[in-house]
């Protein structure tokens, strides 16, 4: 069950190697983001998008707010 | 929709996955690392002041008053324990019993900014209210400090492409010229 955290977990999380995804679509993204975050938008997200994450690794998924 | 996004990353075998809910609006105003196109927009944190006096709501404000005037500020911001701004000391406070405590004198909730606030607007607004100085905390109310107008419009200035400035000159020109 996903776990929901502050931006304090995110940066520990992140500090640890923990993949941080931003759902929001590409043109959103695009004007700012998280350092090092990768977009998969929600709509796109399949077996296909994801294959740029490891899943040996931990994922942190966010949007605008609490949407 | 993070969320919805975080079940379905764990529905494809990622373990474990987290949901920062309060999101990029979140860490951005917490004046965090930015990346994208907007990050090199001039904001709020670029020009702060971060070294400005505070107080505590029990302080005497004479005692306070001595501490600013030694340091050349006529404002004070009150502050809790966890630096969260309470409350403000202008110059009217100062003419104060300086045994009075400062929260019986100080501007209550004053007006704060973010720190990813984006400057030009914020300037601009700040002209139009005829505002010098306005406060910058988090998204959490923690003090980050004072941005003066006039260091936003020294920034602005400063980020005004060349030919743009090149172009108002010619512009002016052209008037005079008419």
């Amino acid at each position: 069950m996903p776990k929901d955290i502050n931006r304090n977990d995110v940066q520990r999380l992140v500090a640890n190697g923990a993949q941080l995804v931003e759902v929001l679509p590409a043109d959103e993204y695009s004007e700012a983001h998280l350092p090092n975050a990768i977009n998969i938008p929600l709509k796109k997200l399949d077996q296909q998008s994801v294959k740029p994450l490891d899943l040996a690794r931990p994922v942190i998924t966010y949007c605008h707010d609490f949407q | 929709m993070s969320s919805r996004a975080a079940w379905r990353l764990e529905s494809l075998g990622f373990s474990p996955v987290y949901r920062y809910a309060a999101g990029k609006r979140d860490w951005f105003a917490f004046g965090l690392p930015m990346e994208g196109e907007f990050a090199s927009i001039p904001k709020a944190i670029d020009v702060v002041r971060r070294e400005v006096p505070t107080c505590h709501l029990k302080d005497r404000v004479g005692e306070v008053y001595k501490r600013c005037q030694e340091v050349g500020w006529q404002v004070c911001l009150v502050v809790n324990k966890a630096n969260i701004v309470l409350g403000r000391l202008r110059r009217e406070a100062w003419q104060a019993d300086p045994e009075a405590p400062v929260e019986q004198v100080m501007e209550n909730g004053p007006t704060t900014f973010r720190p990813d606030n984006f400057l030009e607007p914020l300037i601009k607004r700040m002209r139009e209210k005829k505002v010098g100085t306005v406060i910058i905390t988090d998204s959490d109310g923690v003090l980050i400090g004072i941005l003066y107008r006039k260091d936003g419009e020294g920034r602005l200035q400063r980020d005004q492409p060349t030919d743009e400035i090149e172009g108002s000159h010619a512009s002016r020109n052209q008037n005079g010229d008419s």
